[in-house]
């Protein structure tokens, strides 16, 4: 077998067994923790004849392995179970949630990524020089705000001063496709800040270790000049690390969907899980978590398996 | 020794020792009680209050102030939870080698493949939200991120001529670890100290700003954010503070931290 399809069939494979191993995880610590979901719906002052009660109604009962299998076998069929709040069907509500959570990711992943590959250049351009150093400074203050902060900081200085974008992103299916990019505008630049940072300072740590190499030296000494060396000799050889980059900050920024959609009111899958949270909803926790931490393994398997595809060194086997 | 100590860290050390001082010390240092209403629905600075006043009419400098010790406290015991566990678990992967060192790795690898935001909520979702055991969650999740490095600094060290003499005069498995390998492996690790710290600070805010970290009354970074963020709307700026507090101190204990890891590589571990 060639040896790129064997290596990224193990990656994949991995893949999943980390996935089903996850899921293990997050069933098993709702199931070591003290409480469940009968307790957390009668609150603490129930009565020991009523939860037993709720127990059995619930079946929660049975053996933990066998509704571990139930549990997981209805995920993978699409059954995610029903809420115990208001006991409405989990998979409907994740649906258009989820929808609506990656369209934010998608668009702030979109501005994103070509700036910071562009700033990440630019700063390698100028290493040293003040072009460079404005921007560490400013990446540098960016992560160290939390993300709901940088948040509010925008929209205090640019929704309430100076009336540009809107508080609150509320979308629903009525608007156009030119309405929902309005009222995103504000979170789409806080999630792009903040993995902006990340994903410059990795590119420019990436491509600084390319220059390093000799046959950059050799580009230098035969007279290149400085953008050419990083165009044509530096970027083809970073694609790789850069490529691993933008796909490690893609999994970081669906986890900082959850804080800014509860700052900007955003009807997704954050505010989805942290509501579920607050109300100690036990099934939509567990299946939130589970598609949150499933989107974050995927992108990193996506990632080392692109890097695999990437690295020319793999592509002619002797 | 002093001599050497750049500007830049020297700001950075000095504005890191203010904040820890006025956490340390907030109870004398604080104009008002933390929970004392003292004046009207968010009053702007005055000479008395000089950053105004919150959502319920307490000091706002007072909440800010109270805030600061709760979260450096919180962060501060989490560090050192995550710390004590993740280098000493790292350092006994190393040392112990084989299946010991397989088992606790691929537990690590499991367990950061999930965010840790996440993994916190579903936690949170499950046991009562206390300060204990928020430095419970927070330390032992984040414990996975030192044993990783702890463990690779201690691999390097374990193959040296010198823990090799060690074992070969006789000395146990304890003395390898505290006599050999961490003196030599502190530099590394007092670097990350920093890092953790900040990621501390940053968690424990959002989990507080997500109500489901430091409860009300008690008042924390997080949580000033959260009880004045209606304001923002108005253009009052009160739920602002935290944000520079929180830059601030991030900034500075970053500035320590890249000192202390320069120093430490361009000397490759020696005395300065």
């Amino acid at each position: 077998m060639h040896p790129i399809i064997k290596l990224v069939a193990q990656r994949f494979s991995l893949g999943i067994l980390l996935l089903v191993a996850a899921s293990v995880l997050i069933f098993g610590l709702t199931e070591a923790l003290p409480g469940d979901a009968a307790q957390a719906v009668l609150g603490q002052a129930a009565t020991a004849e009523s939860l037993a009660n709720l127990r059995e109604e619930m079946g929660l009962n049975r053996p933990a392995t066998t509704r571990y299998f139930e549990w997981f076998g209805g995920i993978i069929t699409g059954d995610l179970g029903t809420s115990i709040v208001n006991r409405l069907d989990i998979a409907e509500s994740v649906g258009k949630r989820l929808g609506n959570t990656l369209f934010l990711a998608f668009w702030a992943a979109l501005v994103s990524v070509p700036l910071a590959i562009f700033l990440g250049l630019l700063a390698v351009r100028y290493r040293n020089r003040w072009p460079d150093k404005l921007i560490s400074g400013v990446t540098l203050t960016t992560i160290s705000i939390p993300e709901f902060l940088i948040g509010y900081v925008l929209v205090y200085f640019l929704a309430v001063k100076l009336g540009f974008g809107s508080a609150l992103a509320m979308i629903n299916d009525s608007m156009t496709l030119f309405e929902k990019l309005q009222s995103i505008v504000l979170p789409v630049m806080v999630l792009t800040l903040v993995v902006l940072a990340h994903m410059m300072r990795m590119t420019r740590a990436a491509i600084l270790n390319v220059m390093q190499s000799a046959y950059i030296e050799t580009a230098e000494l035969k007279g290149l000049s400085t953008f050419n060396v990083i165009a044509k000799h530096a970027f083809p050889n970073a694609v790789s690390p850069i490529v691993n980059v933008v796909m490690l900050n893609l999994a970081y920024l669906v986890v900082g969907v959850v804080v800014v959609e509860v700052v900007f009111v955003y009807p997704g899958m954050g505010q989805f899980l942290v509501d579920a949270v607050t109300k100690r909803d036990v099934p939509v926790v567990l299946a939130c978590g589970v598609i949150f931490a499933a989107i974050y393994i995927g992108l990193n398997m996506l990632a080392d398996i692109i890097s695999i595809l990437a690295n020319p060194r793999l592509r002619h086997p002797k | 020794m002093m001599k050497n100590i750049p500007l830049s860290a020297l700001i950075g050390l000095f504005i890191t020792g203010l904040y820890f001082f006025v956490a340390i010390f907030a109870q004398w240092i604080a104009p008002f009680g933390m929970a004392e209403v003292v004046g009207d629905v968010w009053e702007p600075a005055s000479a008395e209050h000089l950053l105004g006043t919150d959502n319920i009419g307490r000091d706002l400098l007072t909440r800010m102030i109270y805030g600061g010790q709760t979260t450096i406290f919180i962060a501060t015991m989490g560090t050192i939870l995550s710390f004590v566990t993740g280098s000493s678990l790292g350092f006994l992967a190393a040392v112990l080698g084989g299946w010991a060192d397989q088992l606790l790795s691929r537990l690590v690898d499991l367990l950061m493949a999930i965010p840790s935001l996440i993994m916190a909520l579903v936690i949170l979702a499950m046991v009562p939200v206390t300060v204990p055991v928020l430095i419970l969650v927070m330390g032992l999740l984040d414990a996975t991120r030192v044993f990783r490095l702890a463990r690779s600094v201690a691999v390097d060290i374990n193959v040296m001529e010198y823990v090799e003499a060690a074992s070969l005069r006789g000395e146990g498995r304890l003395w390898v670890i505290f006599r050999e390998i961490l003196p030599n492996a502190l530099s590394p690790l007092v670097a990350e100290l920093g890092l953790r710290f900040i990621f501390m600070v940053l968690f424990i805010s959002t989990l507080s700003f997500l109500g489901l970290g430091v409860q009300p009354p008690l008042a924390d970074w997080g949580g000033i954010v959260k009880e004045n963020k209606d304001g923002i709307v108005y253009g009052i700026g009160a739920g602002l503070y935290p944000a520079v507090a929180i830059a601030t101190l991030a900034i500075s204990v970053n500035l320590v931290a890249d000192w202390i890891l320069n120093r430490t590589t361009s000397l490759k571990g020696g005395r300065g």
